[in-house]
């Protein structure tokens, strides 16, 4: 309720400043996908008169995008690549970060799992194949099923990098396309550990301590939980002041934006 | 003067009736070929994509290695494990398709009442149009659980529902067969009971073998042959229905005339007349299991590689089609890597095989329908 009457309240005050109909486009990663529609949602009831499009094709997907100045923003879980700016700058386009939210990684595997805690070398060691059995890990005698991200996604770069350190995944690993799939590989598979996003840890999968820290959103924002990475939206140089592009891309940094962030399993950029 | 004109203006609409009439046929000429153009389009589209791949990083790598990690430092192509997935999935959906398909297809052609079969094919042939994604669903959702945990008890039974069928048949046409070479009536009564007890042990022994079987992951590529083996299951049953109706009744009732048994006639006349339009059904079937793309990518694991022994069906496997699906995204922004070429030079060998494989499902149905005397 008190959202509400903010927002109204915001209406009131944007709606001097915006003219006419105006149309933001969104495109890019699935990750990034929830916040952006919270966000869009959360603006269009304070701003009637502007549309909103999000489309969810992936991080890359989101920057070819940005590229090729079909969408105002590319929603990635992943920094801009070398190569990315690069086709970005010679077609004029000077992409700009905004940083909207932290999101760890939480490493999943099955509530029955009597396993408790990994070192990040642990798990690198059964993506790689060398850890191949749960009696190695203090657990039962199963083999583990490895369950990953599919290398097309952005958390499997992130993945990728801090876990990984780029070395590559064992080829018996299993890829699936989304995080809801990877929870569901895990809550129905005894032997399964994966990984997804902060928001999807939930009753019917445990999360793992990674050396000795628990991913929570505090451990996530100090930095002391290793695996976690921030989401971003990138637009086409710094938006207009005032404009309805710069009100949107700074709903994150309001009490309310923080507040969505929060309630959709992702953690807040600056604590409130 | 009035005379001529009115002569001149039927030469007219004359002339425009003609000309309407030349447009339409060309106008729909034009939508005709429009299909064939699409087809040639496709090709030339994808082998556009497909050959700077094969100029990039040659064809060694794509056909012989199995490393694949296209998202590595330095990337690797090796397409060997996604080729034998890809093959060994169809097979297995071969496996549970064209028993269970075939058997189903002389149960509607010989078999069911009129009236039954107007009601079953149909019922049969929605299994077509039920979404891919909602197999997927239900490959990944109910049937992965499923066999992880009661992995060997669906193996057994799965082996009976299959097996059967093979055998049953197998022991009608062997007994026949010693029983002719005997030549004696009442061995007859030695030998069926002797080979049907040999083929119940066998599928027996196999199955409670595999009934101890334990299924650590359940997305493999058994589940995905399974659920592809039912969705080609509509293709295999109504094209070889149709194939064993075309047989005749002449051929039928010759056969029935000669004091041949339902079964005898089934077995020797009916089916090797129609054999050539049931290898059409099962390449049919093929086809369909080999482009499946959403079930494969949602319920395959999509591991790329070689399953240890190769035709361990339960272990993951990665498919071409789920592989095209799957990296496409991040394949590329700025077109002109490797990463997404190799893309395009999967989608041309799927596209060539299936080009094949239909060629040669329309040779063999051409042929048999010369053979059967009819055009």
């Amino acid at each position: 309720m008190k959202k509400q009457i903010l927002a109204l309240i915001i209406a009131t005050t944007v709606a001097n400043f915006t003219h006419a109909a105006d149309t933001i486009v969104i495109d890019g990663s699935t990750t990034v996908g929830p916040i952006a529609k919270a966000f869009a949602e959360y603006f269009m009831t304070a701003n009637p008169d502007i549309n909103i499009t999000i489309s969810e094709s992936g991080s890359g997907n989101g920057a070819k995008s940005l590229l090729n100045a079909s969408c105002n923003i590319a929603a990635m879980s992943r920094p801009m690549k070398d190569s990315e700016f690069k086709a970005c700058a010679e077609k004029g386009i000077h992409p700009v970060a905004h940083v909207v939210a932290l999101d760890g990684l939480p490493i999943l595997v099955h509530p029955s799992n009597p396993v408790q805690e990994l070192s990040l070398e642990q798990v690198r060691k059964i993506y790689r194949g060398e850890i191949m059995n749960w009696k190695e890990l203090g657990g039962p005698d199963k083999k583990i099923v490895a369950i990953s991200r599919d290398t097309n996604s952005g958390t499997f770069e992130t993945f990728n990098k801090l876990v990984m350190k780029k070395q590559n995944l064992s080829a018996k690993v299993e890829k699936v396309g989304s995080n809801g799939a990877i929870r569901q590989r895990v809550q129905t598979t005894p032997a399964a550990i994966g990984f997804a996003g902060l928001g999807f840890v939930d009753k019917t999968v445990k999360a793992l301590k990674i050396n000795g820290i628990y991913p929570t959103a505090e451990t996530v924002q100090t930095g002391e939980y290793p695996i976690a990475r921030p989401l971003f939206m990138y637009t086409d140089k710094y938006p207009k002041l005032g404009s309805p592009l710069y009100q949107f891309n700074t709903i994150h940094l309001t009490e309310d934006g923080q507040e969505i962030v929060e309630e959709i399993g992702f953690v807040p950029v600056t604590a409130y | 003067m009035q005379k001529s004109s009115s002569l001149i203006m039927s030469n007219a609409t004359g002339q425009r009736q003609r000309m309407g009439a030349l447009l339409g046929q060309g106008f729909l000429l034009f939508i005709t070929s429009l299909s064939t153009f699409a087809v040639f389009f496709i090709f030339y589209f994808i082998l556009k994509d497909a050959i700077p791949f094969f100029k990039l990083e040659g064809f060694k790598e794509f056909f012989t290695s199995t490393a694949w990690f296209p998202s590595g430092e330095p990337a690797e192509f090796g397409a060997l494990p996604i080729f034998i997935g890809t093959g060994l999935v169809t097979l297995g959906a071969v496996v549970v398709a064209v028993p269970l398909g075939i058997a189903a297809a002389i149960c509607l052609s010989d078999l069911l009442p009129f009236n039954v079969r107007q009601i079953v094919k149909p019922v049969i042939e929605i299994l077509a149009a039920i979404p891919s994604v909602a197999y997927g669903f239900f490959a990944l959702v109910v049937f992965a659980p499923l066999l992880q945990n009661h992995g060997g008890a669906i193996l057994s039974a799965g082996t009976w529902m299959i097996l059967g069928p093979i055998l049953a048949l197998l022991v009608v046409v062997l007994g026949d067969l010693i029983n002719e070479k005997l030549e004696s009536k009442k061995t007859g009564w030695v030998v069926f009971p002797i080979l049907g007890g040999l083929a119940l042990f066998t599928i027996h022994s196999l199955a409670s073998r595999l009934a101890g079987v334990e299924i650590s992951s359940g997305t493999n590529a058994l589940n995905v042959a399974v659920i592809l083996g039912i969705m080609a299951l509509p293709t295999v049953v109504s094209v070889s229905e149709d194939a064993l109706q075309a047989a005749g009744r002449e051929l039928r009732e010759g056969s029935y005339a000669l004091g041949a048994t339902r079964a005898e006639t089934i077995i020797k006349t009916v089916i090797p007349a129609s054999v050539s339009g049931i290898l059409a059904a099962v390449i049919l079937g093929v086809m369909r299991a080999i482009g499946e793309t959403m079930v494969v990518w949602m319920a395959s694991g999509n591991a790329a590689r070689i399953p240890d022994p190769w035709h361990n069906m339960l272990q993951p496997i990665r498919t071409l089609t789920a592989t095209i699906a799957g990296d496409m995204g991040e394949a590329d922004h700025v077109t002109g890597s490797s990463r997404y070429h190799v893309l395009f030079a999967m989608a041309f060998c799927l596209l060539a095989f299936s080009f094949v494989m239909n060629l040669a499902s329309e040779l063999i149905v051409k042929r048999s329908r010369k053979k059967l005397g009819k055009s």
